[in-house]
């Protein structure tokens, strides 16, 4: 569904209003009607998908949901299909890195640390003698595992809470709100130690868990301010004045107008967690050998920086090329979902 | 020791390319002997007092500040009356300490016999809650000042084996014959302490007031203590500088870049990503020497599955399945040695280093290291467990390389894994209150230049610092006998024989001997270290 | 707005108790802090248990918390390990860590905002695709690496700034460690903003000013950019406290013994005292930080009301 809002010639005045020194008054009441008489009938336009509908460009035939349309308009759009193309790539490493790898991580040499490139050893080899190479493929599938869900669980949770408290304000704001402090509160050394040293195992899933529940705050910050200017606009109140529910005007209009931060937000959230993993591995609460991950071979690498630089490179190259596939994506389906831009 | 000494040249030369001991060359201008040294240093853990400091940077301030009955060569880590004029003993069990005449205290008070037994009374009291109070555990009456049952009290505030018996002499009487207890008396926890350290004890930890060559000008908690030379001290190794700063660095990599940027003078513990730059950084401004600090990897005896004979062939195989050389050198860059048994090469051989004890067992060969482990029955469990806090040192890089070396030794991936502990205040709970389930570090640096501080407190029957549990009767009875020995070269002679055990039972595992290395700049010269790794503070010089 | 104001101070009530609460049973279940102070040594079994005593380790939690709670009230946060009171650890590293997370939120506020205004309006051109590109380093290579690099080269090759910060840490040698501890936080900004500008910058009102032929000027600060600063002064909020709490690296690489530093000790040495006294005043400038962003949507925004 198209916003209907982006037709609107008042969508310009409260803003320019404020710009020029205005009263802090936004809309006159009348405006507000008119607005409301508008959006009520987009709003009936969408609700039973005349076919036809003078406001959407699109073939009858499509649905035309608003996430349809951004579907469609991703696939056409070269960005996208290049980060695409990068993730299945990582997806495909990860799931079989001894395709890709030329040996196995595990088989180092002392003799050889910190040697550099050589001919059947592209990147050289670490401080235990490694080779480089074949440890960033293997290590691609903790690190890309621990990103992805770990970004996905954040902004899910933050997502959820944020909206939640800045859609409804009030008594939910004051408690989520209150509750996200506490969080941002909890040093990452302490809540990783405590967290984590009493979980055993070292597998992903504990330190996603671990990450997600640090990191959501930051996501339901953003999600909750985005929330709270979107449902500012006008067609939202017109929405509710027409008795819309709240589920269906948050999922509906507040969402897509309030998710661009939060895109941004967590992609890069999605780097910052990979090499976070690193942070908790070297304080020996994270992923534990013979998990290999990008991060552990960072911050392995990274005090060796004047005589070994590559043993940092690549791995943070391979971070990056991550984190790029990711913000590409997302600025995709940012665009995607913005009508203006069709 | 001078055989030692060569050998860290030798493994030196390679990729150090430094002096051993002293460094630094004759040149430009003259000396100031008002000029400040600064140097690197940390946040103590503890309060800086005698008996309540057992780490190196509160013992640096000590070293600096105060002066015991004895004192150990920096040099040759040989023990030599310092504020004593005698030390006697007749069957190494009553012992008589005369001090010298005209000892004084920074603040001008006289150093007398008092200043002794207060010191060790107050730290030996339970009430004081001084953590170095075992120090005093064969002096007689400990027991009533110290009650080993948590909840009694003390039942006196002195200890009956100290008697003053003059001004300048007093007597110690222990409950057992000791026969290397003076060689002890120059650690910092036996220092004498001023009238002030009493009667205002909050002031003394505020500026703390010794004997030493320096005075505290100025201690700022967390940031730097100032201290200046003291024009009255008389002992033989004066100040040959002004005096000294310690400033606190949150990092050692950080005090090593200000010391390469002009800004500090000394950076001791150079950090372990450093040591590859430190050649080309510092040239011949680097110093690295032996350090009375060995590396060990400790079994839980308190595990069914690591006692009896079967599991001593495993834990031989273990400790030849690590590649000793390898790990040093690329690891450490050669600022390590292979250990070669289980105390430290500073003790000299007339202090009982002997290069010989571990033999087979401390060298690297797979073939056997995999055949002892399969005839033992293989590893317990299937895998082997190594834990280490990481949260200081590098022991997360030498864990992994000791884990590859076991894997290829044992041609099986992951037959060893690390099991980091992110605190030292964790790590060390959990091994005290035996929770090991394989092999796990145990570092060793010595209390003073003696065999038996490297034997006795580890392996000894439930001693002090014997974490793995070991215990051997023939060990014990040899120990025994060796702290009966009427003399000490007798009592050295004894604990190599105890020593030999271990090369048996192997206890722990030797990896390495652990070198002090520091950096100095320009400003200074004649920097050396201490076979304790700490600065010779008051050797340096300053130019003008 | 009054009103709004102090009841959000009023809730601090609640998230005060919480906090420590919360953050003293963390530093609880880190275990016993006492056997580390006798070193590779096995702890004498009787002075450990004096030295417990002494800080009431040897009682139940509640009552610690009971007993901490209450000195609280008389000003007293405890002490660390090393004898020295907790307020002074406070009074000595706050102001140091306030200088250099402000210093770290201005250098992020006028690059990251000057960087996102031109990318997201000149989106897809070659300024856009270098910030994107320094974006991804500077999320690629831990901080660590780059404060140790920046070190190195400034300090130490061109000795262009202080290596390591000296005690009283003037504003001057807090520029490169405050560089540092931006910089992660400034891809955030950057994009954020470049995100939010290009988004508005086709808004109609935007079209409405260019066609009532306001000046550029005018129109990207007082309509595009005050349109935009939402999301961004959000994140400033929130990045002010994990600036000031989360500079554990940064401070430790330039000799900064501020916040980050002391709980990174505090946490080690497993001191609750320490660690509870800075998390507790952490969790209180997140707070009044939320309540200035509240306040400022209000002034961003006039159409949102505060409630």
């Amino acid at each position: 569904m198209r916003d209907p809002h982006s037709e609107r010639p008042d969508d310009v005045d409260p803003l320019a209003n404020a710009g020029t020194g205005g009263p802090e008054l936004p809309n006159s009441t009348e405006v507000g009607i008119d607005v409301a008489t508008e959006e009520a009938e987009s709003l009936e336009n969408a609700d039973y998908t005349h076919p036809g509908d003078p406001g959407t460009a699109t073939s009858a035939t499509e649905a035309r949901s608003l996430w349809g349309h951004a579907w469609r308009d991703l696939r056409r759009n070269p960005i996208f299909l290049v980060s695409a193309l990068l993730i299945v790539f990582l997806v495909f490493v990860s799931l079989w890195p001894s395709v890709v790898a030329g040996g196995s991580p595990y088989d180092c040499d002392l003799a050889h640390s910190r040697e550099g490139a050589s001919g059947s050893h592209p990147f050289g080899f670490d401080l235990q003698g490694c080779d480089v190479y074949n440890r960033t493929v293997y290590g691609a599938r903790a690190s890309v595992s621990v990103g992805v869900f770990a970004t996905l669980g954040a902004a899910l949770l933050g997502t959820v809470l944020g909206g939640l408290a800045g859609y409804f304000g009030g008594w939910w704001d004051g408690v989520l709100s209150r509750i996200t402090e506490i969080f941002f509160g909890i040093p990452i050394l302490l809540g990783g130690l405590v967290f984590l040293s009493v979980v055993p195992s070292g597998s992903i899933w504990p330190v996603i868990g671990f990450i997600v529940l640090l990191g959501w705050p930051q996501i339901a910050r953003i999600a909750r301010g985005s929330v709270i200017t979107a449902k500012q606009n006008d067609y939202v109140q017109a929405a509710r004045s027409l008795g819309a529910s709240n589920s269906r005007i948050m999922l509906r209009h507040v969402l897509p107008n309030a998710v661009a931060p939060i895109i941004v937000v967590a992609t890069i959230a999605l780097g910052t967690y990979i090499a976070l993993e690193a942070t908790l591995s070297y304080l020996g609460v994270g992923l534990k050998p013979p998990t290999i991950s990008w991060g552990q071979d960072i911050s392995t690498a990274a005090p060796q920086y004047r005589n070994a630089p590559h043993m940092l490179l690549w791995p943070a190259a391979w971070l990056s090329v991550t984190v790029l596939a990711f913000i590409m994506l997302g600025d995709a389906v940012r665009d995607a979902l913005d009508p203006k831009l069709r | 020791m001078r055989g030692v000494t060569r050998v860290v040249c030798v493994v030196g030369a390679g990729s150090l390319l430094a002096g051993c001991g002293v460094a630094g060359g004759e040149s430009r201008g003259g000396t100031d002997p008002n000029g400040v040294v600064r140097a690197s240093w940390s946040d103590p853990q503890r309060p800086i007092e005698p008996g309540n400091t057992n780490e190196v940077q509160g013992g640096k301030v000590l070293g600096l500040i105060t002066r015991g009955l004895t004192r150990y060569d920096p040099k040759t880590a040989e023990s030599v009356n310092d504020l004593a004029e005698s030390i006697e003993t007749e069957d190494s069990r009553v012992w008589r300490i005369r001090l010298r005449e005209g000892l004084r205290f920074s603040d001008g008070t006289p150093v007398t016999a008092r200043s002794f037994t207060d010191a060790w009374n107050y730290t030996a009291n339970i009430t004081n809650k001084q953590v170095n109070a075992p120090f005093f555990q064969y002096v007689e009456g400990y027991a009533d000042v110290h009650p080993a049952d948590e909840t009694a009290r003390p039942r006196a505030k002195t200890m009956s084996g100290l008697k003053v018996t003059g001004p300048r002499t007093f007597e110690v009487r222990l409950t057992q014959r000791y026969a290397t207890w003076a060689e002890g008396l120059g650690y910092q926890a036996f220092a004498p302490l001023p009238r002030l350290f009493f009667e205002d004890h909050a002031a003394w930890l505020r500026r703390p007031v010794g004997n030493g060559p320096y005075k505290v000008e100025s201690y700022r908690r967390g940031k730097a203590m100032k201290l200046v030379a003291d024009p009255a001290y008389r002992g033989p190794d004066k100040a040959r500088n002004g005096g000294v700063e310690l400033v606190v660095y949150t990092d050692p990599n950080t005090a090593y870049a200000d010391l390469l940027a002009g800004n500090l003078d000394v950076a001791d513990d150079i950090p372990a990503a450093q040591l590859p730059n430190a050649a080309a950084d510092l040239g011949d401004r680097f110093v690295v020497r032996p350090a009375g600090i060995i590396q060990t990897v400790s079994f839980p005896f308190y595990d069914r599955a690591w006692r009896g004979a079967r599991a001593a062939k495993v834990r031989r195989g273990i400790s030849m399945a690590i590649d000793r050389d390898a790990i040093t050198k690329r690891i450490f860059n050669g600022t390590r040695i292979p250990a070669k048994d289980w105390t430290s090469p500073v003790l000299g051989a007339k202090g009982g280093y002997d290069a010989s004890v571990c033999g087979e067992v401390c060298s690297y060969d797979p073939k056997k290291a995999r055949r002892l482990i399969e005839e033992g029955g293989g590893l317990p469990g299937g895998k082997l467990v190594l834990t280490s806090n990481v949260d200081t040192g590098s022991h997360r890089d030498w864990m992994d390389a000791v884990c590859h070396s076991v894997d290829k030794a044992l041609g099986r991936e992951h037959s060893c894994v690390v099991n980091p502990v992110g605190t030292f205040a964790d790590y060390r709970t959990q091994v005290t209150d035996r929770k090991m389930t394989g092999p796990f570090r145990a570092g060793w640096q010595m209390d003073y230049p003696n065999i038996e501080n490297f034997l006795s407190k580890l392996y000894y029957t439930d001693a002090s610092s014997n974490d793995g549990g070991h215990s051997n009767p023939e060990f014990d009875r040899l120990i025994d006998q060796a702290n009966a020995a009427p003399s000490a070269a007798a009592a050295v002679a004894g604990f190599k024989d105890a020593e030999r055990i271990l090369a048996r039972d192997v206890p722990a595992i030797p990896l390495w001997y652990q070198n002090g290395s520091a950096g100095f700049s320009e400003r200074v010269r004649d920097v050396a270290l201490d076979p304790f790794s700490v600065p010779v503070y008051q050797a340096i010089t300053v130019t003008r | 707005m009054g009103r709004y104001v102090i009841r959000r101070l009023l809730q601090m009530i609640p998230v005060f108790i919480g906090s420590t609460f919360l953050i003293f049973l963390m530093v609880y279940a880190l275990g016993d802090p006492v056997t580390a102070f006798f070193g590779d040594r096995r702890p004498d079994p009787a002075t450990a248990a004096a030295i417990r005593h002494e800080y009431n380790l040897d009682k139940p939690l509640w009552q610690q918390y009971l007993i901490y709670m209450g000195k609280i009230f008389t000003g007293d946060f405890g002490t660390a390990f090393n004898g020295e009171p907790v307020v002074d650890l406070m009074a000595r590293a706050w102001p140091i860590t306030i200088r250099l997370a402000l210093l770290a939120v201005f250098f992020q506020a006028i690059v990251g905002i000057t960087l996102g205004v031109l990318s997201g309006l000149r989106r897809g051109r070659a300024l856009d695709t270098s910030v994107l590109l320094a974006t991804l380093v500077v999320i690629s290579i831990p901080t660590f690496v780059m404060g140790y690099l920046l070190q190195y080269l400034f300090g130490v090759n061109w000795n262009i700034a202080p290596v390591s910060v000296s005690a009283a840490a003037p504003l001057d040698e807090l520029i490169l460690p405050a560089i540092v501890l931006a910089l992660v936080s400034l891809a955030y900004t950057t994009r954020l903003t470049r995100t939010s500008v290009s988004e508005n910058a086709r808004a109609d009102y935007i079209r409405t000013a260019v066609a009532k032929g306001l000046p550029g000027r005018r129109i990207t600060v007082r309509h595009l950019l005050r349109n935009s600063l939402i999301p961004v002064v959000t994140f400033l909020g929130i990045d002010i406290g994990n600036l000031m709490g989360g500079a554990i690296v940064t401070e430790r690489i330039f000799n900064i013994q501020g916040v980050g530093y002391q709980l990174y000790q505090g946490i080690l040495r497993q001191n609750a005292p320490t660690v509870v006294g800075f998390v507790t005043i952490l969790v209180i400038i997140f707070l009044l930080a939320n309540l200035l962003v509240d306040l400022l949507y209000a002034v961003l925004d006039p159409r949102i009301r505060l409630a």
